[in-house]
């Protein structure tokens, strides 16, 4: 119950406060720290939950937003069109990539999911109608009740945030959940003790893929323009599973606090300092934390919780 | 547009190239190959190594290629503290060692790229050497010096290295290392320090095989990304940790590389070698000569 008051709230949130007179600023970060929300929240399904380390995240999200500027493109689809879209686009690959799981596992699943970012680059590449190398300039619709089109798109990825949360919290505590973490500790035993593992690694793996081609879609809306060397970026691999580590593998709300650190932090140095400098700060945060504290934010916090209590 | 010629000289390309990429996949073949290292980091050292040669190479005049062999000492020692630092925290804890290290390898690649562009910005560097430029004259085929360059030495390094495996006791050990660790320990050798000796090795042939991709083509910080694929796919096509089989995976992949570029345009290029390897993954992931 608790959890659905603090949605609701959220949800509120995210979708009123674009209506107030607030800096645009304020969205225009906000949108990319909520994007890193989903992207980690759907990462953590699948390498969190069963340990399978997904190096994709600018596949899934790639896909997603070409699925988009395709519908928009060849059909003027509305924006919640496009979004259906590339959520049942990165679901189709992730269930391709779940079928790869039949005999992958560790690095060789991590490398096979790096070549998938640089096939769909390649081909995106190579296909004239979305542009190619050059990119395609977007032009945006009009909006209605928000005041500018960045507005809006907030407030739609504010609701994807929300409920991709929702949705990795029921994982999390449902039967999937169980068994994707018993699959993540022993795929033999679990097999044994009759875990489907298999069908749970698809569910897991389609989940996390329509979840990241979702976030994937309002991106080139955000930016007015598409291209692919910048939407297959591994920047987007080391943000969504920096902010898993960060802030903690195990429970949903780790990637939660992981991303809007990990994000916000990222706006402000690419503001204050470079852009180069905020990748490197990720990948800092990134090695430290697997090295020092291996369980995250949330596992520091706990064991500060538990050595009080005692 | 086909025409054998092209094809005949495609694939005199490829052959070269495919050593080429023989060579610059050696190292991860024993560092990931025998030792089981999720070493994700390995193209971004070689690169690391591409601009120490660079830098060498333009402040001492010296010739890159002996820049690159200098430096290898220097890059076994890294070699050896990576390896070192990645066993106390990771290999030791045994656990969920493998997504850690995954990550750890992946973040390090990304401090390496991220602190080469802001050490030497984003552009493009290149050496200068009495045979880069010129071209050699084959027949009505020019062949690139440069590659030739980099085609023999690749030659020898692929040479020495499995000699260096089969023949001595260091080398055999290592190969001991990969084969039954526990067995090792049973005897009474400390697998911890021959694993840190070979991945220092490893890391010591990334040096120049940095030294050849910037001898082959210019550098940018970025080009670790692509060459994850084109080593990865080397190394588990070859079947991990044979050093023969690195030299056969590599021309199989420099000359489907080169061909798909004449055929279709350079554009397709990067493609290849992560297709071959999701193939490769997908249908043999023991490789064409698995231990």
């Amino acid at each position: 119950m608790k959890f659905w008051i603090g949605a609701a709230l959220a949800l509120a949130i995210g979708v009123g406060l674009p209506l107030l007179p607030v800096n645009e600023y304020v969205f225009y970060a906000g949108y990319v720290v909520l994007t890193y929300v989903v992207l980690a929240t759907a990462w953590n399904i699948l390498g969190g939950y069963a340990g399978y380390v997904n190096f994709g995240p600018p596949a899934f999200f790639g896909i997603g937003a070409y699925a988009a500027v395709v519908l928009f493109k060849w059909l003027g689809a509305p924006l919640g069109v496009q979004i259906a879209g590339a959520a049942f686009m990165g679901g189709a690959m992730g269930f391709g990539v779940g079928l790869l799981t039949l005999r992958l596992r560790g690095i060789f699943f991590a490398i096979a999911t790096v070549a998938i970012i640089f096939i769909m680059e390649t081909l995106m590449v190579n296909w004239r109608y979305v542009g190619g190398a050059t990119g395609l300039q977007l032009l945006r619709p009009q909006v209605e009740l928000y005041a500018s089109y960045t507005r809006m798109l907030f407030a739609v990825i504010a609701v994807m945030a929300v409920a991709s949360v929702a949705i990795a919290r029921y994982v999390q505590e449902s039967w999937i959940g169980r068994g994707l973490r018993a699959l993540r500790d022993s795929e033999e035993a679990a097999e044994g003790c009759g875990v489907p593992t298999l069908r749970l690694k698809l569910v897991a793996c389609t989940l996390s893929g329509a979840l990241m081609g979702a976030a994937g879609a309002p991106m080139p809306m955000y930016l007015s323009f598409i291209e692919p060397a910048s939407t297959f970026n591994l920047a987007y691999t080391i943000g969504s599973l920096g902010s898993a580590i960060i802030g903690g593998m195990s429970h949903w709300a780790g990637p939660i606090v992981g991303a809007i650190l990990l994000g916000s932090l990222q706006q402000i140095i690419t503001v204050t300092i470079s852009n180069e400098m905020n990748v490197l700060v990720v990948g800092v945060l990134l090695v430290v934390f697997v090295v020092a504290a291996p369980e995250g934010i949330l596992g520091l916090f706990r064991k500060v919780l538990g050595r009080t209590s005692k | 547009m086909f025409s054998l010629d092209l094809l005949f000289e495609a694939l005199i390309f490829g052959v070269l190239l495919g050593c080429f990429y023989a060579a610059v996949s050696i190292g991860l073949s024993v560092s990931f190959g025998l030792l089981d290292v999720p070493h994700v980091a390995h193209p971004a050292i070689m690169v690391l190594g591409s601009y120490c040669t660079w830098l060498l190479a333009t402040r001492s005049s010296l010739d890159p290629l002996l820049a690159g062999v200098l430096l290898m000492p220097a890059f076994f020692l890294v070699g050896v503290l990576v390896y070192r630092f990645y066993y106390e925290t990771f290999e030791r804890r045994g656990s969920d060692a493998a997504v850690r290290g995954l990550a750890f390898f992946f973040g390090l690649a990304f401090i390496i790229e991220v602190g080469l562009i802001l050490f030497f910005g984003v552009d493009q560097r290149s050496v200068e050497a009495s045979y880069i430029g010129k071209s050699f004259r084959f027949g009505d085929y020019r062949i690139p010096m440069r590659m030739l360059v980099a085609f023999a030495v690749a030659l020898l390094l692929t040479f020495f290295l499995s000699l260096y495996l089969s023949r001595t006791f260091v080398g055999r050990a290592i190969k001991a290392v990969a084969q039954d660790e526990p067995a090792l320990r049973l005897m009474g050798a400390n697998p911890v320090r021959i694993k840190q000796w070979a991945f220092g090795i490893a890391t010591g042939v990334s040096a120049l095989a940095g030294a050849m991709l910037v001898i082959v083509s210019p550098v940018e910080p970025a080009m670790d990304r692509v060459y994850i694929g084109r080593t990865f796919c080397v190394v588990v096509l070859a079947g991990l940790g044979s050093m023969t089989g690195t030299l056969a995976a590599g021309l199989i992949l420099g000359i489907a590389e080169s061909v798909v570029m004449m055929l279709f345009g350079a554009s397709w290029a990067p493609a290849v070698a992560f297709g071959l390897l999701l193939v490769v993954l997908g249908l043999r992931p023991q490789g064409l000569f698995g231990r």
